[in-house]
């Protein structure tokens, strides 16, 4: 079979597989249960490209249905929060009680508010 | 306090008070939370020999695909293995989430370096352990995977509580094989009662060594990585099982078993550990083979991954060149 690939064909193959990691490229994983629900994150995968990415994902996370759509993302292109400095870093939306509507006074007998 | 870290460990103290007090308020454990190292290692051992669990438990089974006695056994054998590829890989992506790499884990698998549950060097010899392969031996796998879906760090939770989902049908797809031929000829019976005989046993070790033998049960329990301990879960697999066996007039092989009126349990006769031990190191009935089985599959599939990576090349370089 290998006999279909070019030398460009392999020393590209080569280049993918000497990427850091040794193997393919990481994929985030995030799915859709149904019209007008959010996309979820999965789990991850490993694929050579977004294609296979996509591919593989329908395989391993939608093999019995309940996913009408799906979404792959380089694991690398993503940038979360720093769990040491989630304190701090959330801290700004803890304390402001103004923002809930509890925080109003409504007078007695008002409906509808 | 026991002594958790390791020696020389440069590990702040306050740092793995901290994290044993999230761990003690019941939070999860995510991948960019600090962990102390002891349990970052113990995860990495525990959901790689998962992983390599879930792969190497297809060759038994795999075995049998192609003699199923019918579309609709064939099917459903198809779909549990298919499963069980997926199993190894939601489990090998949560490892990866430890900072260590799949394509090294699957290296040590190969070189048999890894370890991997004992149950899948036992032989499949007949139609029936299929059947009895999905009663037991997944339904053993739910009852540990089923308190593994609590566990501490997020990521394996997380892929116990996607792997409970799916392996329900396992268990109930190995049941019908097995009151469909309990139900069958006498040469049918005698046939699933052999397979009964040969992996309860062995069904009952996966659990692992007791509790008072178990090197890694109470760092493990005390991090919550494990919920319960090895003899509590074989206990709860055994008063689940037995009365399913007596439903489809199966005996298990256990001259011993006996109903606990007081406690409402079965209590079970001694394991022979020297087996156990014996698989273990690497000499029960198909541990060469399950290797060679597994390094086979790897090599003859080496050009499918080549391809794959040389076809995204090409793809890419296409469309740098239209880009240009």
């Amino acid at each position: 079979m290998t006999g279909t690939m070019t030398n460009a064909d392999r020393e590209a193959a080569e280049q993918v597989r000497d990427l850091p990691g040794g193997d393919w490229p990481l994929w985030e994983v995030f799915t859709q249960s149904g019209q007008g629900a959010p996309h979820e994150h999965a789990g991850s995968l490993h694929a050579a490209d977004a294609e296979q990415a996509l591919q593989n994902a329908r395989d391993v996370y939608a093999r019995r249905g309940g996913v009408i759509s799906l979404w792959v993302v380089p694991s690398g292109a993503i940038t979360a929060s720093s769990p040491g400095e989630s304190g701090p870093f959330f801290d700004p939306g803890a304390d402001k009680a103004y923002r809930h509507p509890q925080f109003y006074k409504v007078p007695r007998g008002v409906r509808g508010l | 306090m026991p002594q958790t870290r390791a020696p020389g460990s440069t590990e702040d103290p306050a740092m793995t008070a901290a994290f044993e007090a999230r761990i003690a308020a019941g939070e999860s454990i995510e991948p960019k939370d600090w962990m102390p190292e002891r349990y970052r290692r113990q995860l990495v051992r525990m959901m790689s020999q998962h992983a390599h669990s879930e792969v190497v438990g297809m060759l038994p089974e795999a075995n049998w695909i192609t003699r199923a006695p019918s579309l609709r056994r064939k099917v459903g054998l198809l779909a549990k293995v298919q499963d069980e590829a997926g199993h190894g890989l939601y489990i090998y992506c949560g490892a990866e989430t430890l900072g260590v790499d799949r394509a090294e884990l699957v290296q040590q698998l190969l070189d048999g370096r890894a370890k991997y549950s004992s149950i899948f060097n036992y032989p499949t010899l007949s139609w029936a352990d299929i059947g009895v392969i999905g009663w037991l031996v997944d339904g053993a796998a739910i009852v540990n995977q089923t308190v593994l879906a609590k566990a501490s760090y997020g990521p394996y939770a997380r892929a116990m509580i996607r792997i409970c989902k799916e392996e329900n049908f396992h268990k109930r797809q190995g049941y019908e094989i097995v009151s469909t031929l309990a139900a069958g000829t006498p040469a049918q019976k005698a046939m699933v009662q052999d397979a009964v005989n040969r992996w309860w046993w062995p069904s009952l070790m996966m659990f692992g060594p007791s509790d008072t033998e178990s090197p890694n049960s109470a760092e493990l329990l005390r991090w919550k990585v494990k919920r319960k301990s090895n003899d509590e879960l074989r206990q709860r697999f055994v008063n689940l099982t037995v009365p399913q066996a007596i439903a489809v007039a199966l005996t298990l092989p256990d001259p011993a078993l006996r109903h606990d009126e007081a406690t409402d349990a079965w209590i079970s006769g001694p394991i022979d550990w020297d087996e156990f031990h014996e698989v273990v190191r690497g000499n029960g009935p198909c541990n060469r083979e399950r290797l060679q089985a597994r390094r086979a599959a790897h090599d003859e599939g080496t050009w499918v991954r080549e391809a794959a990576s040389a076809y995204a090349a090409r793809q890419r370089a296409k469309q740098a060149t239209a880009a240009a």
